[in-house]
């Protein structure tokens, strides 16, 4: 049995919403994560798919703790970081790095890429000068970069280096755990293709267990070995890729994976069409929160949220159909 | 026949920087038809957003420069035509979804705000009427809650939820031509196919034609008509869609299709990927824009660049080695040095 790297309870966030009347409290929030559970095992990756708005990015700023939950754990490697001192949560945090969807507005372009890739070592007073610009050669070394880059500012660079720059200063800190959050989204085929490549060997080289969000399916089959569907602030189904994939349980995962999109003009595609629009996280329908589009549902969705239950051992789903 | 819509003749943009000048789109040529939707696909870099924004003349000028060519709009040369005459076209019958949201939404002004401000400025509206609109328009692009939405703050929606709104804010005004830049990379799938049954929607009841920029070629062969390759500032390939797709030409264009990930490949197997990076645009290039990457260069490629000529009826390509005459053989996998930077 793989180990468990890190493990989520009951994970919420319910952001305040600004009352527009001045000086009333607010009593709406929006519901972006509402009750998430998973565990992430050592070497791992696992990707996260769902609808946009569903709370993929606010779920991964609860576990790396840029923001605070409001409700629920995160216990990773066995200890619980909501409530854990601050200089403990520091130290923590190191192992836990993120790489954002936007490689154009994630690097502060005032600062040259050594220095960018060497302020985690500054913020966190590890080494001197002439180790920090050690670290900063090695690591634009193993992310394919020339070590002369380190003088030049993020704009010079095109998308997909400025990605290669984001991902060494994830490393800087040697990470345990990776969140990427869309990491190629915003590159053409043939950089995201060099990216992924880059993204596996660095998994191989050093051990890292991935997060992996993804919209583009594709990426998510290459890249996955297990995949959590999220839908409105919870996860509806979560197992092996492949599993799912072939057997997908939850209505919603069939109507995600019937859309994606064609591989020639001549495919003809059958596509499961979903009624209604997305529903609000301010206002989340009663029991299952899919049932207003649900092609399937019955009349207990209406009050009575699915549990999660397990189909195999490397799948589990909500539904109450898949009972 | 009659004459096209919109056409692109010939386009030269630079960019003036201190002394040097970047030369970002070199001579692209094409005509958009009415109801028609065109792709343009190509490497980061090549010039998809500049000459884009050159349509409608939103690029920052000085430092870009549009150094020859011309853009006929229902035979009007739009590079002529004074800024107020532009600023009406611009929004009412040219609109365009702008690749990057964070920079076209402006965050201190709640999203209904801004929505209202387009509608207002191109249409003889009350307030009321405006938001009534906004807000349907919301709707329309799949925003939950668009009532309550309408008066919250950019920084307050998701990635793909601010994408929805620039989408929202293009269509406000019924455009004739929309110029979307890559409108659903931060969309997941189920949403991208509603926003793509959206558009396709409004090409046939409005006889909307439509630019679409993307790096999916998934949506390129769901949604569009004809494709440009465009490699280094150039158009390099033209062809329609599924001409492209069963007979694609340029040496580009085949390491572009190879690097797609396909069904059933694992990470145990490296994508393929063309090695190297495209050449830089500040200086002046020789031979063809290509040569350094592709690997069927041969000596006249350093020499002579290639012009975009039409082999079969219809595809046009820019490669020495393609021609009505002479056909280079594909090689299998041709791309596979995954690693290379
Ligand atoms: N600071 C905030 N204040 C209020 N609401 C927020 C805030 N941040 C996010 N939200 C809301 O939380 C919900 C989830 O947002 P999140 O960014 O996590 O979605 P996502 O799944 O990452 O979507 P995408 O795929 O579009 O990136 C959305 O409804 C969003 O509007
Ligand atoms: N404001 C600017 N100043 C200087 N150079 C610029 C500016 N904007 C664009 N360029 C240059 O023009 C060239 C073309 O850029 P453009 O944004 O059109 O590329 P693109 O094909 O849209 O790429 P992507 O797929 O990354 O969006 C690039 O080499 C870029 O560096
Ligand atoms: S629980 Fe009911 S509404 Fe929810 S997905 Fe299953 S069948 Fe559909
Ligand atoms: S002209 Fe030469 S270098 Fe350019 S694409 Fe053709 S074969 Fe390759
Ligand atoms: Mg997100
Ligand atoms: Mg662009």
């Amino acid at each position: 049995m793989m180990e468990t790297l890190l493990e989520v309870n009951g994970l919420k966030k319910h952001f305040p919403v600004s009352n527009p009347i001045p000086f009333k409290k607010s009593t709406q929030s929006v519901k972006a994560v509402d009750g998430v559970n998973f565990d992430v095992y050592q070497g791992e990756t696992l990707g996260i798919v769902g609808e946009s708005g569903c709370g993929k990015s606010t779920m991964a700023r609860l576990v790396n703790q840029l923001i605070k939950p409001t409700d629920g754990s995160v216990i990773f490697k066995k200890q619980n970081l909501i409530d854990m001192p601050a200089e403990k949560l520091r130290q923590m945090r190191q192992k836990i790095q993120m790489v954002f969807q936007d490689p154009y507005a994630s690097l502060d372009p005032r600062l040259k890429v050594g220095e960018l890739i060497a302020e985690p070592l500054v913020i966190h007073q590890i080494g001197d000068r002439t180790s920090q610009k050690q670290r900063v050669e090695e690591l634009l070394e193993i992310v394919g970069l020339n070590k002369r880059y380190a003088d030049r500012y993020p704009h010079e660079f095109s998308g997909g280096q400025r990605q290669r720059i984001n991902i060494a200063r994830a490393l800087t800190l040697n990470p345990e755990l990776v969140i990427c959050d869309e990491p190629v989204s915003a590159l053409d085929v043939s950089v995201q293709a060099q990216v992924i490549n880059l993204l596996n060997k660095l998994q191989q080289d050093f051990k890292l267990t991935y997060i992996f969000i993804s919209h583009d399916l594709n990426v998510v089959r290459y890249m996955c070995d297990r995949i959590a569907v999220m839908y409105l602030g919870r996860i509806v189904e979560i197992g092996t890729f492949e599993e799912i994939y072939a057997n997908p349980q939850h209505p919603y995962t069939k109507a995600l994976f019937s859309a994606i999109p064609k591989e020639s003009p001549f495919e003809e595609k059958e596509r499961i069409i979903l009624k209604g629009t997305v529903p609000s996280p301010l206002n989340p329908p009663s029991g299952c929160h899919f049932h207003e589009r649900c092609p399937v549902a019955i009349d207990i969705c209406k009050t009575k949220e699915p549990k999660m239950i397990t189909k195999e051992k490397i799948h589990q789903t909500s539904c109450h159909l898949a009972d | 026949m009659s004459d096209p819509l919109l056409k692109v003749d010939n386009l030269h943009v630079e960019f003036k920087t201190g002394s040097i000048i970047t030369r970002a789109v070199n001579g692209v040529t094409f005509e958009l038809n009415e109801q028609e939707n065109i792709g343009i696909v190509g490497e980061s870099g090549s010039g998809k957003s500049v000459t884009a924004t050159s349509i409608l003349q939103l690029i920052p000028s000085p430092p870009a420069k549009v150094a020859n060519g011309a853009i006929y709009f229902k035979g009007k040369n739009l590079l002529k035509l004074s800024s107020k005459e532009m600023r009406k076209i611009r929004g009412n019958e040219i609109s365009m979804i702008f690749q990057d949201p964070s920079t076209s939404l402006n965050p201190v002004f709640t999203v209904g705000n801004q929505l209202i401000e387009t509608i207002r400025a191109h249409k003889k509206v009350s307030k009321k009427q405006a938001k009534q609109k906004a807000i349907s328009l919301l709707d329309l692009v799949g925003i939950p809650a668009p009532d309550k939405r309408i008066d919250m703050y950019p920084h307050e929606f998701s990635g793909g939820m601010r994408q929805r709104v620039m989408i929202a804010i293009a269509l406000a005004c019924d455009p004739e031509v929309l110029i979307a830049d890559e409108p659903t990379t931060a969309l997941d799938v189920t949403v991208q196919a509603q926003i793509l049954n959206l558009m396709k929607e409004l090409q046939e009841r409005l006889g909307m034609s439509i630019i679409m920029i993307t790096h999916d070629l998934g949506v390129v062969w769901e949604t569009c008509d004809k494709l440009l390759v465009m490699y280094a500032g150039r158009v390099v390939e033209s062809a329609s869609v599924k001409d492209l797709y069963q007979q694609p030409l340029h040496p580009y264009t085949w390491g572009l299709l190879d690097s797609q990930i396909s069904e059933g490949q694992n990470s145990a197997e490296p994508l393929a990927s063309i090695p190297g990076s495209p050449p830089d645009l500040s200086y002046e290039i020789k031979g063809c824009p290509f040569v350094e990457r592709c690997p069927y260069a041969q000596d006249i490629c350093y020499q002579e660049t290639p012009q975009l000529n039409e082999t079969i009826q219809g595809h046009a390509v820019a490669c020495h080695f393609q021609t009505s005459e002479h056909q280079l053989e594909r090689k299998e996998r041709e791309y596979s040095d995954g690693d290379a930077t």
